[in-house]
């Protein structure tokens, strides 16, 4: 029995999904090994080895997988595939993007999102945005799965020293081309690997609103900055700071929800978080429900007078 | 160009399901049932194609219980032309219902199925890429702008970290974001004459696919609660309990 996982990488180096996703791979009971598919990925192939627990490195490089293009990355799985008994992914937009293809292609199952591994063919998952937590089953031959990273902790990123394997890499299946990249330039950490996260709701009001009260104090703090889906709705924040059932799941060790109400899909995405702070003005929001410090205050002063504080 | 719709009846996005005592799965009986709101930027987004010229049919399909048929009459009221129900009382998981919608898209030939990127149900993320694999087509996922430009669709997906533009040959399977649209309010008009548009009914058997579920649920459970804390008076106390209570700061 063999796991296989499907690392996020940036060619340079390995995004820290993929280490949560290994501790999962390591949970289902074999080996894992890990693949690495890009153009001009053997610096994120060398760092994969360095992973604690990793038994074997297989590296495919060519130009059909420049740009993680989903029919090319799931081919380049499939052509390894048979491998392993489980097949997992980060649980990232690139993860879910490639994986229902992989298991489609297997004629198996899918299990999305998982938060624990319960036996090698059972599994946790939160359903209807976390409010319950299904067990499920598998009765395929390949268990093709998506991780969620705040559900285990993350393997060592060095430590190990796997040999690493060169594999050929898949023909470009031509029909779908990258036309370009818009990445948000942004000099904080990552929203799901930020150990401090500071998120505005719908009560700053503007986009200039948000960007005045939130951005000094995320700055103070060092911090990642996450928004609730009305804040997105709203136009105040770009969709990929949206924290939620349909956004990003995050556990960092400090929340600091700012003018947010608390609808059901926002805490579904925030409350495995170690601490939380809410501030907000109306003391019946939901929010404060799943706080640790509530603050009840006009976040326009309170914010400001929390970054003078710090 | 036809447009192939999929839409899911779910449990009201307002909605706060219960866990059913026995641990069996979660209670909706009784429960306002709406469509998958993915689904309803879905519609809008074909309707809107439409409306441009560039889209000749709009075909929304819905598997599932009887019940769904409602929700396909909310898809033709938006300005679907006309719906398929696959209709059956068995539990479908995504394979299944991508096993379906292949069937359709064989029979129907559509250039584009455009559906939601989730269900707020199951939370799985998973029926359209499914579909694209099954159907060898190329898919476009969390959509936030599809551009229709001869026998291309350039799409501009929500990726991390920001946005990335594809450009797919058609047929293509495209799936939603939350940006991409704001579904239009339907009006009482419209609701009447999607009550006369076309609805046809067809089980899973017709089209050759067996929808046995492939994953057991052994169990539901309430996930664990997590206790409030305290309010704290003013700025100053909070900073001193994120410092020496927490020490998270």
């Amino acid at each position: 029995m063999t796991a296989l996982v499907i690392a996020e990488h940036d060619n340079a180096s390995i995004k820290a999904a993929t280490l949560n996703t290994v501790t999962a791979a390591l949970a289902c009971g074999g080996d894992v090994h890990v693949l690495v598919a890009g153009e001009g990925a053997a610096a994120a192939a060398a760092a994969a080895a360095q992973i604690t627990g990793v038994a074997k490195v297989l590296h495919a490089d060519g130009a059909s997988l420049k740009d993680g293009l989903a029919e090319n990355l799931a081919a380049q799985v499939l052509a390894i595939a048979s491998s392993y008994s489980h097949i997992l992914f980060p649980a990232t937009a690139s993860g879910k993007n490639v994986a229902p293809r992989v298991a489609a292609k297997l004629d198996v199952a899918q299990i999305s999102d998982i938060t624990k591994v319960v036996a090698a063919d059972s599994f946790e998952r939160p359903i209807y945005a976390g409010n319950a937590i299904a067990t499920v089953q598998s009765a395929d031959a390949v268990k093709v799965i998506t991780v969620r990273g705040t559900g285990f902790d993350a393997a060592a990123a060095s430590g190990g020293s796997a040999a690493v394997d060169s594999v050929a890499a898949v023909q470009d299946a031509g029909k779908s081309s990258f036309v370009g990249r818009e990445v948000t330039k942004s000099d904080r950490p990552e929203l799901t690997a930020a150990k401090i996260i500071v998120s505005g709701g719908r009560a700053l009001g503007s986009a200039e609103k948000f960007n005045e009260v939130i951005t000094p104090l995320a700055d103070k703090l060092g911090a990642a900055i996450g928004a609730s889906r009305a804040a997105v709705d709203a136009g105040y924040a770009p969709n990929d700071l949206q924290v939620g059932q349909t956004g990003k799941i995050v556990a960092p060790q400090l929340y600091i929800a700012c003018g947010i109400s608390g609808a059901i899909q926002h805490l579904a995405g925030m409350k495995d978080s170690k601490v939380i702070v809410a501030i907000n003005k109306d003391p019946e929001a939901p929010i404060f429900s799943v706080a640790d410090y509530g603050l009840e205050a006009d976040l326009f002063t309170a914010v400001p007078e929390l970054v003078n504080a710090l | 160009m036809k447009v192939l719709v999929p839409v899911k009846r779910v449990v009201d996005y307002n909605v706060k399901v219960r866990v059913k005592s026995d641990g069996t799965g979660v209670d909706i009986a009784n429960v306002k049932m709406s469509m998958n709101p993915f689904d309803e930027i879905a519609v809008e987004e074909a309707v809107r194609l439409k409306e441009k010229g560039v889209v000749t049919e709009v075909i929304a399909v819905s598997c599932g219980v009887a019940q769904c048929q409602e929700t396909l009459r909310t898809a033709m009221a938006i300005g679907a032309d006309r719906a398929i129900l696959v209709e059956t009382t068995e539990e479908l998981q995504p394979l299944a219902v991508a096993k379906l919608l292949k069937a359709l898209v064989d029979k129907e030939q559509p250039g584009l199925v455009i559906l939601g990127k989730q269900a707020i149900d199951d939370d799985a993320n998973q029926t359209g890429q499914m579909l694209a694999a099954l159907a060898d087509l190329p898919q476009a996922t969390f959509a936030s702008k599809v551009e229709v430009a001869g026998d291309k669709v350039n799409v501009t997906r929500e990726v991390d970290g920001g946005l990335e533009t594809l450009q797919l040959s058609t047929p293509a399977v495209i799936t939603t974001d939350l940006r991409l649209n704001e579904p239009r309010y339907v009006t009482l008009p419209n609701i009447m004459k999607a009550k006369k548009k076309q609805l046809d009914t067809v089980k899973p058997e017709d089209l050759g696919v067996d929808v046995a579920p492939r994953l057991k649920t052994l169990k539901v459970v309430e996930p664990a609660k997590r206790g409030a804390g305290i309010k704290v008076p003013d700025v100053a106390t909070l900073v001193a309990k994120l410092k020496n209570e927490a020490k998270v700061i």
